[in-house]
């Protein structure tokens, strides 16, 4: 039937069901990504977040809720300028983690 | 010493509820949508309990809808609450309680807002005074009705007439509850347990015999959220919440909702059928839908007062699965009788969602 509207996709996030595995992969080789505090400077800074969407902290967070599509997107928007590393107030090689991740696949094997 | 530090931080929770005298206003939703449910909380509190809850003719909309869907400024539901108050003066009362959620809330943000800007109080009290002559006293006390049945559960535990189990096996019902956002979430230490401790409804529903389970999306809003529904275009964003509290309630086989606002349990009874007309969903057992209650018509269920007095048959989601499997009787034939044993019509049934 309708009624003139519709029911929106969830966009409710089961942690249980979550598949971490390319998360996991990413702190096992760069160990420095577990100390994300999210505080977002590095999405401030960048000069891609502006047009692309890319941010490094919703690529860490969207990696913990198995946003793999969604991370792969703003992934491929990154310019390596390496801005966000220069900011991380966690001295996080932010630069290096991107780098890292792209070497990995949604399973967390690393392909290249 | 984690002991102590978890009472000192449980105090913070509680809420002084005095025991007696209290003015009593009503919601202008509910009457509407659950027209049973205030009455029975006087019953129960005034002629089962022997509390004094005085109510007047007088007393009007909080405007507390009006106020939330942006379509009158806050300077005018002050007025109207001040009015209220001066009703509640006038009568002798110094403990005030709402039966609406969205009334309490906008009580409490109208008294917190007069404690930080005493001087909209005193425009508020000239206001008043323009418009029709009255002056008032802020309430000692303010509650919500649910806060009172709360209080008084154990007394109703002692005379009730039924226990939420399931009379086939023994078993605890499993009760979902749904704290109003109005209550819980604007002035958390307000309420008894605030969002994070919600224990209003499932004190009751624990002392009254019930499992109360404890479901991801347990303090999400209803759906209801005003300028959501009101206006025809958002609609949708309001059945989405609804629909997402359902999905995340289902895993759990749930028999019964329960409620203490007024929209809550009118979205999550409601929009049960349209999502069963959407998607051919429905969440109960074998087509039936999972019944939403008000506290009171929870109260009035286990104290024996009969299903269709209490207006069971204004809710779109059958009770009758329910009140089987808690070994309640009740005549069919009796359920679309009004006044004077009159028949009121019988309405259409949907094409999903069972209905008896
Ligand atoms: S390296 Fe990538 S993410 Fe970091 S600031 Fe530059 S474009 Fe943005
Ligand atoms: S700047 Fe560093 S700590 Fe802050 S969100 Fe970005 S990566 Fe995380």
């Amino acid at each position: 039937m309708d009624f003139g509207y519709q029911i929106n996709p969830s966009s409710a996030v089961n942690l249980d069901q979550v598949d971490r595995r390319r998360y996991d992969a990413l702190v096992r080789l760069s160990p420095d990504a577990a100390t994300c505090m999210g505080c977002g400077s590095c999405s401030a800074t960048c000069t891609s977040s502006a047009w692309s969407g890319m941010s490094v902290r919703k690529v860490l967070l969207g990696l913990q809720r198995g946003r793999d599509a969604e991370v792969n997107r703003m992934l491929s928007a990154c310019m390596l300028c390496g801005k966000c590393t220069m900011v991380c107030p966690r001295g996080i090689n932010t630069r290096q983690l991107i780098l890292t991740l792209c070497r990995l696949d949604k399973n967390g094997e690393v392909v290249r | 010493m984690i002991y102590q530090g978890k009472q000192k931080i449980w105090a913070d929770y509680q809420k002084e509820i005095p025991d007696d005298h209290w003015f009593y206003v009503r919601s202008c939703i509910r009457q509407n949508f659950f027209p049973a449910s205030e009455k029975y909380f006087l019953v129960i509190c005034r002629d089962m309990l022997g509390r004094d809850i005085f109510e007047t003719e007088h007393h009007t909309t909080c405007a507390g809808i009006a106020y939330h869907c942006d379509t009158i400024p806050q300077e005018t539901a002050m007025t109207v609450v001040a009015r209220q108050f001066a009703l509640m003066t006038e009568a002798g009362y110094e403990n005030f309680v709402t039966s609406c959620i969205t009334s309490f809330g906008n009580y409490c943000e109208i008294l917190e807002t007069w404690r930080e800007f005493p001087e909209l109080e005193a425009k508020i009290r000239e206001d008043l005074w323009k418009a029709c002559r009255r002056e008032f006293n802020k309430p000692k006390y303010i509650a919500h009705a649910s806060d009172l049945v709360y209080k008084f559960r154990g007394e109703i535990a002692e005379r009730a007439k039924y226990r939420l189990v399931a009379r086939a096996t023994g078993e605890p019902l499993r009760i979902v509850e749904h704290i109003g956002c109005h209550y819980a979430k604007m002035f958390p230490h307000k309420g008894v347990g605030g969002a994070e401790y919600p224990c209003v409804l499932s004190g009751m529903a624990e002392a009254w015999g019930g499992q109360v389970i404890d479901y991801p999306e347990r303090r999400h809003c209803c759906g209801y959220g005003f300028r959501q529904y009101h206006i025809k275009a958002n609609r949708g964003y309001s059945l989405s919440n609804t629909h997402k509290k359902f999905e995340s309630m289902e895993p759990f086989h749930p028999d019964m909702i329960i409620t203490n606002c007024p929209g809550c349990p009118y979205f999550l009874d409601r929009w049960q059928y349209v999502i069963s007309e959407m998607t051919g969903k429905t969440y109960g057992q074998n087509g039936y839908g999972i019944p939403a209650l008000t506290y009171e018509e929870l109260a009035g269920l286990v104290l024996g007062i009969d299903p269709w007095d209490l207006g069971f048959q204004m809710h779109q989601v059958a009770i009758e699965p329910l009140l089987d499997k808690i070994g309640i009787p009740y005549d069919p034939a009796r359920k679309y009788l009004g006044v004077d044993e009159k028949k009121i019509k019988t309405p259409g049934l949907p094409t999903t969602l069972k209905c008896c």
